[in-house]
């Protein structure tokens, strides 16, 4: 009987699944109190709309949003023969391919669904990998189109953006529906509860969706180290791309940073950003999983 | 992919199906009929995995077809990382050489490396004395065929013209961008 050598995470599934259920249980709640609300319903069709807009079009802003140019096969044989092969070893559509002319050292998959992604390396990544750690990279980024990432990613950061907008705009609204023309309803208050409820909201999601990005990036990994079947070259393209990132100027970094939680490394590298709030988890957690997957591939027997 | 497998971001590698290989000697049949030849050789390949155990594993397949009578392996790497152990019978019996190629599978997938096993190869010489190979993928179960035409370039009608001829003996790949293009693929160009 054939077996397989793949082993899943158990913990990460759970945790991941932990954050999920918080989301959701926080989602649930979210919508109860602004239902009880004017204002809670017109924020909730705009960032419903917003969300979607972004989802549904996230290959192309991607891709604009970072300059990227999609190759045929004739650009650029030998990343479409790479990707070619790692798409048929794992059985998933291929991805339009793109690649953007930035010295940044990265890569990014997007896309609504695995038929609408595509995948971008840039000229940096290009010029520092060599092949095999290349190939690393892809398969990482593919991991990330065949677990629909940027679907669950939207779903789960919305609660964010609506907590956001209100808590930004709310007061804006707010004074319009309480200073209308019936002065003696309680738009006030009901008003200051949904604000100081989305300001909760807003810091709770954040910590969630992090925590989520962080888990999807553990899980690319390993899926990306089983696709190749070598996740020492993963290992050792990360650590070249870790060091360069901190080498690299922040004014190019700036301009990115609503593009890093697509990223294959952070393009964020301050010390200060604590743990908690990262969109990758720490370089050693990443190199300790691979370690893990390398021996289960090596075993005899 | 289930819902659920999405939400928890569980991708595993899709498990290869190799009993689909057996529909191979009624295709033959059928190419022989509008004058392709098999040459009696095929190939299998799979992805290199780091680490000793997918060397043993390659070894004793070969062990295997080496003590078959009639039956010669070699081996030899891609430049993308993919083995090929190529399957060369001087009798060109093709039920035998699915045979082989099936055995070769079987301990690749025993040893736990189903995941890694990319394509087979059977040879075939066309009646312009061209190479061509009818390939099966292992992880969508189907088949398409291969004619390199010189450099990197396919012989597309040859192709299509094959793929009529098969089409009720073998799966046949309905999705053309699954395609791939093997180039140096082994008694192939």
């Amino acid at each position: 009987m054939a077996r397989s050598r793949f082993r899943g995470d158990r913990g990460l599934t759970l945790r991941m699944g932990g954050v999920g259920f918080g989301l959701g249980a926080l989602y649930i709640v979210f919508g109860v109190i602004l239902s009880q609300t004017a204002l809670g319903g017109l924020g909730f069709v705009i960032v419903l709309a917003i969300a979607w807009g972004q989802w549904y079009f996230s290959d192309s802003l991607a891709l604009k949003s970072m300059r990227a140019q999609v190759v045929e096969p004739h650009q650029a044989p030998e990343l479409h023969a790479m990707i070619d092969r790692l798409c048929a070893l794992a059985d998933m559509p291929k991805p339009r391919v793109a690649v953007a002319v930035t010295d940044m050292p990265n890569a990014f998959a997007t896309g609504r669904t695995p038929k609408h992604s595509a995948v971008c390396v840039t000229t940096g990544i290009m010029q520092r990998l060599d092949a095999d750690e290349l190939e690393g990279v892809l398969a990482h980024e593919l991991s990330h189109v065949a677990n629909r990432d940027v679907t669950v990613m939207t779903v789960a950061s919305s609660i964010g953006l609506l907590a956001g907008f209100i808590t930004r705009y709310g007061m804006y609204f707010g004074g319009m529906f309480s200073g209308g023309r019936d002065r003696n309803n309680n738009g006030g208050p009901a008003f200051i509860v949904v604000f100081l409820v989305s300001m909760l909201v807003y810091a709770v999601s954040f910590v969630l969706t992090r925590s989520l990005s962080r888990y999807r990036e553990l899980s690319a990994d390993r899926s990306g180290a089983y696709m190749t079947g070598r996740p020492s070259k993963l290992s050792s393209a990360l650590v070249k791309i870790s060091g360069d990132m901190a080498r690299i100027p922040n004014k190019d970094l700036r301009d990115s940073q609503a593009m890093s939680a697509f990223f294959f490394a952070p393009a964020i590298n301050r010390e200060s950003i604590g743990a908690l709030f990262a969109t990758h988890p720490p370089l050693q957690q990443r190199l300790d999983q691979l370690a893990k997957v390398s021996a289960e591939l090596s075993e005899q027997g | 992919m289930g819902f659920l497998d999405s939400i928890l971001g569980r991708s595993k590698p899709p498990e290869a199906d190799l009993d689909v290989l057996f529909a191979v000697p009624q295709a033959v049949i059928s190419l022989q009929l509008e004058g392709f030849v098999p040459t009696g050789s095929g190939s299998v390949c799979f992805r290199d995995v780091e680490g000793r155990a997918d060397d043993t594993a390659m070894a004793e397949a070969e062990q295997i077809i080496t003590s078959s009578p009639g039956s010669t392996v070699t081996r030899s790497d891609d430049r993308f990382g993919f083995h090929w152990l190529t399957v060369t019978r001087t009798d060109a019996d093709v039920s035998g050489l699915v045979a082989d190629l099936h055995a070769v599978n079987s301990s690749l997938a025993d040893a736990g490396f189903g995941t890694a096993l990319l394509c087979s190869t059977i040879a075939f010489t066309t009646p312009a004395g061209k190479p061509i190979g009818l390939v099966y993928l292992y992880k969508r179960g189907t088949f398409y065929p291969f004619a390199p035409d010189g450099g990197e370039r396919r012989d597309n009608a040859t192709e299509l013209q094959v793929r009529g001829l098969v089409a009720e003996d073998v799966p046949v790949e309905q999705d053309l961008t699954k395609w791939l293009a093997i180039w140096g693929a082994p008694g192939l160009g």
